[in-house]
């Protein structure tokens, strides 16, 4: 098999918050990526699944490089990325591109869509400047939009709209690899499933590789080969798709699956449920040991308080891992 | 890996060429039309742009209105009462007197005098204890006024906004140090400045304009502009921050834009607006604080005109015995109505503006 | 089981300089006491908008509220002035919001906010007023309430915060909790906390909900009956499981086509329901739904479908209604 497309080993972004003490240099420190490895396969998709603070955003822009990481490697295709100045970085946009979150905040408002497509376009020097805007046309047709809009500014198309300009920015200089930051969550439920089936088409289409970061799994499930669930910073459990939701093993993924709400009133009333109690702590403050402890169903289990005291590692077995003490 | 040479994408872009022509028809409205489509549909707003673009015509065209002259003296026992335009529209009396005038200034004055001849309107708002027009010096000081609006503009676009820009841009310890900077600077009291100043030009007038061309009024452009950027940049700095950190932005660091092309295609054309919003509110403060100074006697000196020696004028002749009301009643009334329009546009351009009603009908 | 609430024929409309937007046209729905109504629509439906003009919070100037009943009990809310409205709101109807961020005032602690409710309502003296809000706080599953009284609301977590929104609508033990989205805001195991919650508290004070929501996982675990809405009307009720098992109204159809679930196949293409959701400035003729209906024919455009009882206790405004149901009965 061939080397994966990008690889990921032990990732780490550390934020430092609050005030340097007077007497020490010493700040605290929010932890808000704590050693994240993970391969990515040509034309595959990898999910990264967790709830607001578990770092997977912070992942992705480590990845790409908006955040400088810690420490730890990224690797694309052998390359090493985490060590790029930002002229180093600029052959390597042609390969990673991101795609944002929210469709109202990620499109210049004073810029045409015309201008949007073909900034990539002229930066990298791509295409013939007369045939720059024949390629946007073609950009906004390949994601489902009339070309005839070209010369439309952003707040004259609907949510759903934006994020496909949004997607055919992204698709502007061909890459290889896909970073999809929450792409759908801020959309109706009807316009998710319609760009949801447009990533799917495009991906085959192109051969594109995508790391899906979001917090809603059937979404994940639907379009992901691989997940990733992430907490406070660690991945706690890595498994195929099918893997995963048939027959979780980290609490805390099993958790997630129990709460996500069933659309079918026969099922959600009578099903059991695993609801976790108190909040997700600050990643500021993580909990000793396993972070996830105090609010671990089977925490009791382990014997001697380990999962208290020793942080547990990612243990694999077969193409799945999990860290979690329980036996 | 011959990622440069790679095939482009089949996007089966070879029927776009034909849509090219249809693209017109769907063509958007920025956000600039947006903005000013509601600006004119704003009646107040509308009405004081009107307003200030016909003060501001007269005020350039005044060497060639048939005005009396502004300087020529005409030593009365006392100020002239208004008389009305039905009563008397002109008379032949015209004098050309001016101070210094620029060379086009000078050659328009010729223009007008070839084709009105001695013919001048009369005084329609009196004269002062001088017998100067009212009429003609309040229109000839307001080109003041709008070089000292001008000055201040220029510098607070100018300095203010890449001061701003680059601060905010560039954040952490030099965003730190430019802005501890701007509050000294803050914190001097500029009157003093300004007095400290012009009282050394004054010592040294002969010297400067000599030997450095610089004269009294080049140092009260000077300060003037250089008390009015700090507002804008501080203003600049502030949306740049909050500008820096949106997704858009990102997306164009992600797709490799240099940060000279951030700062200039995506974070200046979004602080425009505040910064226009802030301009039309700061000219009126730097209006009022010229007259203030020429009050003073800090600022223009006679025999040029401003506003605020026309302030000046009329605080001299206040006596409880005759009340000369033109002398001070049209010329007060000129500064405020154009003070007024200027808030009133500048309220308007806010609310035009305002991102959170943009493109919402 | 008595009425709880009856809204008869609502409507809002916003008189704009650029025209008018209908942004509910003709709601009516009748939610029982202890029972739970789930209205589900995206955005633009007119979902929100209805359950404010219900607590009588539209602004008057853009806004124009008219209905022909809004039953609290036996009392008509339309009938009210703004005084007697005002007592009314927080006392017998509450209301709880998406996001609790916004929705706190961030300047007072969280006990000043609850006793405020009480102290306005029921004119309790500060001190009772502190006590019963700190029992409040503790029926809501906050820990060490009497600490959490003098805690600002940027102190505390989402969750946190939501429950003292729900604790604050829940004090003076109104008839009616409007639920505006009230677990979005929300991270999923968080979400199924404060939906535990809700439930609980119906159960135990027997509180009518009216739920709004754009999840349909929430409305299928939560609600009793569901009201589907469309471009500002509703377009089907039914009670929760006849709906989710056969919908009557294509759009709902749709809805439930599109939502990709944990169970099911994965990997296959979703159902997408064409097209976007209609401007509200700029209705199409007829039926709403018409532009991106399957369906859609002649009759569809020519008038707004009438609301039809496809089934017992079921309504659709489809004319294909009965069609439909037919076609779900035999699933």
């Amino acid at each position: 098999m061939s080397a994966p497309l990008l690889q990921v080993t032990d990732l780490c972004k550390y934020f430092p918050v609050g005030r340097r003490g007077i007497l020490s240099d010493k700040r605290r420190v929010l932890r808000a990526v704590d050693g994240v490895s993970f391969d990515l396969e040509r034309g595959q998709t990898l999910g990264l699944v967790g709830e607001s603070g578990c770092g997977k955003s912070t992942t992705a822009r480590a990845i790409i490089g908006l955040h400088p990481a810690t420490s730890g490697s990224v690797r694309l295709e052998g390359v090493e990325l985490t060590d790029l100045s930002r002229a180093g970085w600029l052959p390597y946009r042609r390969r990673v591109q991101m795609i944002f979150q929210d469709p109202y905040a990620s499109l210049d408002p004073r810029q045409t869509v015309s201008s949007i497509l073909t900034e990539p376009l002229s930066i990298h020097r791509l295409v013939k400047p007369k045939e720059r805007k024949l390629r946007a046309m073609a950009l906004l047709d390949a994601v489902g939009l009339n070309p005839r809009h070209i010369d439309r500014y952003p707040h004259e198309f609907s949510g759903g709209q934006r994020q496909r300009i949004g997607i055919a920015r992204a698709l502007a200089l061909e890459p290889e690899l896909l970073l999809l930051d929450e792409p759908v969550s801020a959309l109706d439920v009807s316009i998710q499933a319609q760009i949801v089936n447009l990533l799917g088409e495009l991906q085959e289409r192109f051969n594109l590789a995508y790391l899906f970061i979001a917090h809603d799994l059937a979404v994940i499930r639907h379009l992901c080969d691989e997940i990733c669930v992430m907490y406070l910073g660690r991945i706690v459990e890595q498994a195929p798709r099918d893997e995963l939701f048939e027959s979780p093993r980290h609490p805390y993924t099993q958790a997630l699956l129990s709460a996500v709400p069933h659309p079918n009133p026969h099922t959600e009333r009578t099903r059991e449920r695993i609801v976790l109690a108190g909040d997700v702590p600050s990643p500021l403050d993580p909990p000793t040991g396993c972070t996830f402890h105090p609010r671990c169903v089977h925490a009791s289990e382990v014997p001697e308080e380990r999962c208290s005291r020793e942080c547990p590692t990612l243990v694999s077995s077969g193409s799945r891992s999990a860290a979690c003490h329980l036996p | 890996m011959a990622q440069a040479n790679r095939e482009r994408w089949d996007l089966g872009g070879t029927q776009m060429e034909t849509l090219l022509t249809e693209v017109a028809r769907f063509k958007g409205e920025s956000l600039w039309q947006d903005a000013w489509r509601r600006l004119k549909a704003n009646r107040a707003s509308w009405w004081a742009l009107v307003f200030l673009a016909v003060f501001g015509s007269v005020s350039i065209l005044a060497p060639v209105l048939p005005l009396p002259s502004p300087t020529a003296i005409d030593l009365q026992i006392e100020p002239q009462p208004p008389v009305a335009p039905w009563t008397e529209l002109g008379n032949d009396g015209y004098r050309r007197e001016y101070w210094d005038l620029n060379a086009l200034d000078e050659g328009l004055v010729s223009l007008r005098q070839s084709v009105f001849g001695d013919w001048q309107f009369s005084n329609w708002l009196g004269t002062d204890a001088k017998g100067r027009d009212i009429l003609s010096r309040i229109i000839w000081g307001s080109r003041t006024s709008i070089l000292v609006a001008i000055a201040a503009t220029i510098c607070s676009l100018l300095i203010g906004v890449s001061y701003g820009a680059t601060s905010g841009f560039l954040g952490g310890r030099i965003d730190n140090l430019m802005m501890r900077i701007v509050d000294v600077l803050y914190s001097i009291p500029f009157i003093f400045v300004v007095i400290f100043l012009i009282t050394i030009v004054n010592e040294y007038r002969t010297e400067l304009e000599d030997n450095w061309g610089i004269n009294r009024e080049v140092v009260f452009y000077v300060v003037i502009g250089a008390i009015y950027w700090l507002t804008m940049a501080r203003v600049v700095r502030g949306q740049v921050l909050s500008l820096r950190e949106t997704e858009f932005v990102e997306a164009a660091r992600v797709v490799g834009a240099s940060s000279a092309r951030i700062i200039f295609v995506h974070l200046v054309p979004n602080v425009l607006s505040i910064v226009i919003v802030y301009l039309t509110l700061t000219i009126p403060a730097v209006m009022l604080f010229e007259a203030f100074l020429s009050f003073l006697g800090l600022g223009i000196e006679p025999p040029k005109v401003s506003w605020g020696l026309l302030a000046v004028d009329g605080a001299e002749v206040i006596n409880p015995v005759r009340i000369y009301w033109w002398l001070i009643v049209f010329p007060a009334a000129a500064m405020g109505s154009t003070l007024l329009a200027l808030n009133v546009l500048g309220d308007g351009l806010r609310d035009a503006l305002d991102p959170k009603l943009r493109g919402k009908d | 089981m008595a009425t709880a609430l009856d809204v008869r024929d609502l409507s809002v409309r916003f008189d704009t300089q650029h025209g008018n937007v209908q942004a509910v046209d003709s709601v009516s729905f009748i939610i029982e006491e202890g029972e739970t109504l789930g209205l589900v629509g995206e955005s633009g439906s007119g979902k929100s908008v209805s359950s404010l003009a219900v607590m009588g919070l539209i602004p008057s100037p853009p806004g124009v509220v008219t209905a022909d009943a809004i039953l609290l009990g036996d009392r008509d809310l339309t009938s009210l002035n703004a005084e007697a409205l005002r007592k009314v709101r927080g006392k017998e109807v509450a209301m709880v919001f998406q996001d609790p961020m916004t929705s706190l005032n961030p300047l007072l602690t969280v006990g000043r906010q609850l006793t405020e409710v009480l102290e306005v309502h029921e004119g309790l003296s500060q001190r009772e007023a502190y006590q019963r809000a700190a029992r409040g706080l503790g029926d809501v599953g906050i820990p060490a309430p009497e600490d959490r009284l003098a805690a600002y609301p940027h102190e505390l977590s989402g969750g946190m915060r939501q429950r003292v929104m729900i604790a604050m609508a829940l004090l003076c033990n109104p008839k009616v909790l409007i639920a505006d989205e009230p677990s979005t805001a929300l991270d999923v195991t968080i979400q199924a906390q404060i939906l535990e919650l809700m439930k609980e508290l119906q159960e135990r004070h027997g509180t009518a909900i009216l739920l709004i929501t754009h999840d349909l996982g929430v409305v299928a675990g939560m609600s009793d009956r569901v009201n589907v809405m469309y471009a500002g009307r509703i377009v089907e009720t039914a009670d929760t499981a006849p709906l989710f098992d056969a919908p009557c109204h294509p759009y709902t159809q749709g809805l439930l086509g599109s939502i990709p679930d944990l169970t099911g196949v994965a990997g296959e293409d979703l159902y997408s329901i064409p097209g976007q959701p209609p401007d509200l400035a700029e209705l199409p003729p007829g039926c709403a739904f018409a532009p991106r209906c399957e369906r859609a024919r002649d009759e569809c455009t020519a008038a707004v479908p009438a609301t039809l009882e496809p089934a017992a206790d079921r309504l659709s405004a489809c004319l294909d209604a009965e069609l439909l149901a037919r076609e779900g009965g035999a699933r």
